[in-house]
């Protein structure tokens, strides 16, 4: 019996559409029939205020919002791209790649500044900065380090504290990591020494910023690099016993960006919707709607570290570059 | 004089519209093709422009393949692609091939021979519903005991140069469209320009007194100056012709006079020895006819002396009421014969600058003509002013002018309906007209009110 609700739950996701999703849910609309599919690696708790604000205005419409990973949702749309109507993700790259290759519908007339934009397809609607997390009580009385060669300074003087006790993304799974990963390695230098010396203290590797949150606070890690800011700013509201850096140095900054499917069955609405996230997330002050931070202002004013949308977001996404990467990632972090 | 003939002359075109069309017509050809070299050049620049950064892309690409244990790494730099951002967000497209095999990037991508010297071939070509514009170049890399070939294309969509272009094609209608308005603006100047010359000939022979036939002075352009000459032999012509005419005229009334002189010497002498009352009568007819053909004769002669003084006046000071007074003592006997009495009143002296003998002859003219139609005991008024104008004002009290076509009567040989029985040639009122134009001046006829034609003549 055991034995067989082993069996069923191991091929549980092929019976259900073979997808395992990260999360999913369902909000109904007035229509059933009509629906849209959303593919996003966004945490439903972060969407789920944009999507009821749509529905509010367009109550017809339900919303069918699927949850997974970064470069998951990069293999899954390029299976089925007519399976789902709007992609929303926080690897910048990915979706840049999918824009190029076509992917992604015309939006004209949408109102929305010039560097957060692609191609009149990719919108990018957030603006959130990579930090570090590191645990409120091994810092107690200590000055927390501002920026990266303060933190390798700190790591360095109590090696013995800190061993076992890193942690980072695993570029290897994550895409959000890797292009944090990158674009580091593409600003500074010290991003290598900084993994070379994680590497070797025995840094634990995530594919989430969440779990990497998670263990902070509870002390199962003391230190955790290149943790999502924007999800570590909503817990932080809550719980104490962790603290945010943004590196003074380089805030390598992200934008969480949206387009909508070339093959989608309901142009309309995706694009209304499309339309709604950005008009509720382009205010440049936190949204009252929405937990996800607002669309930033110009990068070119305030903040260079901002990963820009243009093509050479393709450029760590080729074969040969990413396995040279890896490769040097690999040889730093896993020694 | 005749009058000049206002027949409408055979006009085919214009000189004026047929430069200017032709001026505006080049000129919209040549923008149109200004238009055209230019946007093609622009076009050619551009695409060179787009072509260079493929090519720097492709080869920073090739420079970062290296052979390393027999594997290839290709760890090509961030700019790369970064130098093929566009305004337009273009979409990029790349592949890396290791002899025929795709090592990485797109590999739909169409395929292109690289040039043979090893430099960077492009191309344009359709890659998923949109126009590319790429660029291929190879490079061999050598190992320890292997050749390699790595091929790299890099391939970028046309959406900026298209925003370029678009740019440019309109920057540059507007140019030939300004270039095209100026041009129109200098047609027309240019076509009143060229035209200027035959209107200042048109005006001049247009503002030359009826008599004048001396040739063209004034410069005219070279393209004139066969019509020019050949209208002034025309008029030389006209003019030695019209001369020799009057000259014979002149010649013959002279000759015709003289004779006549003697005749009518003979017809009195005979008069005073004839005693029948008929044979009497028959000579009073006859003198009378003598008369009549002298004094014509002599009004021919007056009017060929006119045409002739008129081309070289000889303007001295001249008295109008010395002038006058003079006339009047010559007419005296004859007005004493007829009991007419001649009276002059106006200003003391009327200075004109003139003819002294033209206007003799033509005042003499009129007041011969008023003593010859006043009635016997009559009074002849004449007055002379001086402002506005220099006036002669000659009133009698004859019958007057007939009513109808006063005008004509100034014509040559034209005389009115009741100068029946009068001698007369119908020259006197032509002469003095001509007198009055030669100096700008007219004559005006008119009837009074109160009977009695009046004649002004005015300088």
């Amino acid at each position: 019996m055991r034995y067989l609700f082993t069996l069923i739950f191991a091929f549980w996701p092929l019976v259900t559409g073979a997808q395992d999703w990260e999360d999913q849910r369902f909000f109904p609309g007035g229509d059933e029939a009509r629906t849209l599919r959303i593919l996003s690696s966004t945490d439903t708790s972060f969407f789920a205020p944009i999507i009821e604000r749509f529905q509010l205005e367009y109550p017809a419409w339900s919303v069918q919002y699927l949850v997974t990973t970064t470069s998951e949702i990069d293999q899954v749309f390029r299976a089925a791209p007519d399976a789902y109507d709007i992609v929303i993700s926080s690897a910048m790259d990915l979706q840049l790649k999918l824009v190029n290759d076509g992917f992604a519908l015309e939006l004209v007339g949408m109102d929305h500044p010039d560097w957060a934009q692609w191609r009149q397809r990719l919108f990018a609607f957030t603006s959130e900065p990579a930090t570090i997390v590191v645990n409120s009580a091994a810092f107690q009385g200590k000055p927390i380090p501002r920026t990266r060669q303060e933190m390798i300074n700190a790591l360095r003087q109590q090696p013995d504290l800190f061993r076992g006790k890193i942690g980072t993304y695993d570029v290897r799974q994550s895409g959000l990591g890797y292009l944090f990963a990158t674009q580091d390695a593409r600003a500074s230098e010290t991003y290598w020494r900084l993994m070379e010396v994680m590497g070797s203290l025995d840094a634990r590797l995530y594919c989430c910023s969440g779990q990497m949150i998670d263990d902070v606070a509870s002390g199962r890690l003391l230190v955790a690099y290149n943790v999502l800011g924007s999800y570590a700013a909503v817990r932080r509201k809550e719980d104490t016993r962790f603290e945010i850096i943004l590196p003074s140095d380089f805030p390598t900054t992200m934008m969480r960006t949206g387009f909508v499917s070339r093959k989608t069955l309901h142009p309309v609405a995706a694009e209304n919707f499309i339309r709604q996230m950005i008009r509720i997330q382009g205010a440049g002050q936190d949204s009252p709607i929405s937990p996800l931070p607002p669309l930033g202002p110009s990068p070119e004013e305030t903040n260079p570290s901002v990963i820009s949308l243009e093509p050479a977001l393709l450029t760590y996404l080729d074969q040969l570059k990413r396995r040279t990467f890896i490769k040097e990632w690999m040889s730093a972090v896993i020694q | 004089m005749a009058e000049v003939s206002h027949e409408p002359v055979n006009v085919a075109g214009s000189l004026r519209y047929r430069l200017t069309l032709t001026l505006i017509g080049g000129a919209a050809a040549l923008a149109i093709l200004l238009f055209v070299v230019v946007r093609g050049y622009a076009t050619q620049i551009a695409q060179q422009g787009q072509d260079s950064i493929l090519k720097a892309s492709v080869t920073s690409i090739l420079d970062a393949a290296i052979l390393r244990d027999g594997v290839v790494e290709v760890d090509f730099p961030y700019a790369a692609l970064l130098m093929l951002s566009t305004d337009s967000d273009d979409r990029v497209f790349y592949a890396i091939y290791q002899d025929e095999t795709l090592l990485s990037g797109y590999g739909a991508l169409p395929r292109a021979t690289t040039g043979a010297s090893g430099g960077a071939a492009h191309r344009t070509a359709r890659f998923d519903d949109a126009t590319i514009r790429m660029a291929t170049a190879s490079r061999t890399l050598v190992g320890a005991d292997t050749r390699t070939v790595i091929t790299v294309a890099v391939a970028q969509t046309q959406d900026a140069m298209q925003v370029t272009l678009a740019r440019i094609s309109r920057n540059v209608g507007l140019y030939g469209l300004v270039f095209f308005l100026l041009s129109v603006l200098l047609s027309f100047w240019a076509t009143t320009t060229t035209i200027r010359p035959l209107q200042r000939l048109t005006d001049s022979i247009t503002r030359r007194g009826p008599k004048d036939l001396s040739p063209v002075a004034s410069p005219v352009p070279v393209e004139m100056a066969s019509l020019v000459a050949s209208l002034n032999r025309f008029m030389a012509r006209l003019d030695t012709s019209l001369r020799q005419s009057e000259d014979f005229i002149a010649e013959a009334a002279h000759r015709v006079r003289t004779p006549l002189a003697t005749v009518r010497s003979h017809a009195e002498a005979t008069l005073q020895r004839v005693d029948r009352d008929e044979n009497r009568q028959a000579l009073r007819s006859m003198i009378r006819a003598i008369d009549e053909s002298s004094r014509a004769a002599g009004q021919l002669l007056d009017h060929a002396m006119i045409t002739f003084r008129a081309d070289h006046l000889e303007r001295s000071e001249v008295d109008l009421v010395d002038l006058l007074r003079d006339l009047v003592l010559r007419f005296a006997p004859v007005a004493e014969m007829k009991d007419i009495e001649l009276d002059i009143d106006g200003d003391a002296r009327v200075v004109v600058a003139g003819d002294s003998i033209l206007l003799q002859n033509g005042i003499r003219n009129l007041l011969d003509n008023a003593l010859k139609y006043s009635p016997v005991e009559s009074r002849i008024a004449i007055r002379v002013t001086s402002a506005p104008a220099p006036t002669i004002e000659i009133r009698d009290q004859g019958p007057g002018f007939p009513k109808n076509n006063m005008d004509a009567l100034i014509a040559r040989f034209s005389r009115g309906d009741n100068a029946k029985g009068i001698i007369g040639s119908g020259l006197g009122l032509t002469i003095a007209n001509d007198v009055a134009l030669v100096h700008g001046g007219k004559l005006t006829l008119s009837n009074h009110p109160g009977g009695g034609a009046c004649v002004i003549f005015s300088l």
